[in-house]
């Protein structure tokens, strides 16, 4: 089975969950935190490909990660979210911290 | 149309996507688009996350492999902790006891009521848990009391974003009470409400 978290060319990479609320928010951030304290990233990129739902936990735990990588100089990036799943990020303005692409 | 629902669940986290479900699978009658649906869908998860979190203060939960092995993570510990073999199993189950007692006290209900009239979804969301002091405040877009959670904050802003009226009731120590309608125009076509 495919790592859900990963590091890829010095960058971590969070491939977020199905449904990604305050159910699943903790045990992400954990694991993200853990894997970046282990090795050196510079960029941390969540991977929106399974997921079909997400609330505003999902925005905090971006936030989080992005205050963590903003003090060391790294940049965020949020890829192949679906339309929704974009319009929730627009609305909580993460289109000015972190970086959406397909 | 009208028909109704009720829902009661133990407020933990596991519980938010059975409520969005639930309630998702409640709204389906009146042929609502998708994006309505993931409209309300969002919008039940943000209150049902404030009652557990904000209501009940539950802790956070580790998920996945975690949470379903605390039984056995208390049993090895207190296998490992006892000196004498003979009263060790009955400490082990008044252990037992008192964890299961303090989970079950801990522990609050979130309520649901759903109702539909016409093209109106009403989803009322309500917990006996510690209350708003200031319900202006806590809907304030940005502001939250649990910056350690990572809480964005956003919560009561997505729940007016996505709901066509939101109306919050609550007073400290007797619990909150987040009354949301959704108008679902494709049930009725472009009819305005009423």
């Amino acid at each position: 089975m495919e790592e859900k978290i990963s590091i890829r060319d010095n960058a971590l990479w969070i491939r977020m969950p199905k449904e990604m609320d305050h159910h699943m928010a903790a045990s992400i951030r954990v694991k993200a935190d853990e894997k970046m304290m282990q090795d050196s990233v510079r960029d941390v990129v969540f991977d929106f490909t399974d997921t079909e739902f997400m609330d505003s936990s999902g925005i905090g735990v971006i936030v989080g990660r992005y205050k963590k990588m903003d003090c060391l100089g790294g940049k965020v990036f949020a890829i192949h979210a679906s339309k929704r799943i974009k319009q929730i990020l627009y609305l909580a303005g993460l289109d000015r911290l972190v970086e959406i692409a397909d | 149309m009208k028909n109704e629902m009720k829902l009661e669940f133990s407020a933990c986290s596991v519980n938010e996507g059975l409520a969005r479900i639930a309630v998702a699978a409640f709204m389906a009658g009146m042929n609502p688009t998708l994006e309505e649906v993931e409209d309300v869908k969002t919008a039940v998860s943000e209150a049902v996350t404030n009652c557990i979190i904000h209501g009940y203060g539950m802790p956070e939960e580790e998920t996945d492999e975690m949470q379903y092995q605390m039984p056995d993570t208390v049993a090895d510990g207190g296998a490992a902790e006892r000196k004498d073999g003979a009263s060790g199993e009955t400490e082990k189950l008044q252990y037992h006891q008192k964890e299961k007692n303090e989970v079950e006290t801990q522990q609050g209900k979130v309520y649901i009521i759903c109702r539909i009239h016409h093209h109106i979804l009403d989803v009322e969301i309500r917990d006996y848990g510690v209350g708003i002091a200031d319900i202006a405040k806590a809907m304030e877009p940005l502001y939250t009391t649990k910056p350690e959670q990572e809480r964005s904050g956003m919560g009561f802003a997505f729940m007016e974003a996505f709901m066509d009226e939101l109306l919050v009731e609550s007073r400290p120590g007797e619990g909150t009470c987040v009354k949301m309608k959704k108008y679902v125009q494709s049930s009725f076509g472009k009819r305005e409400p009423v």
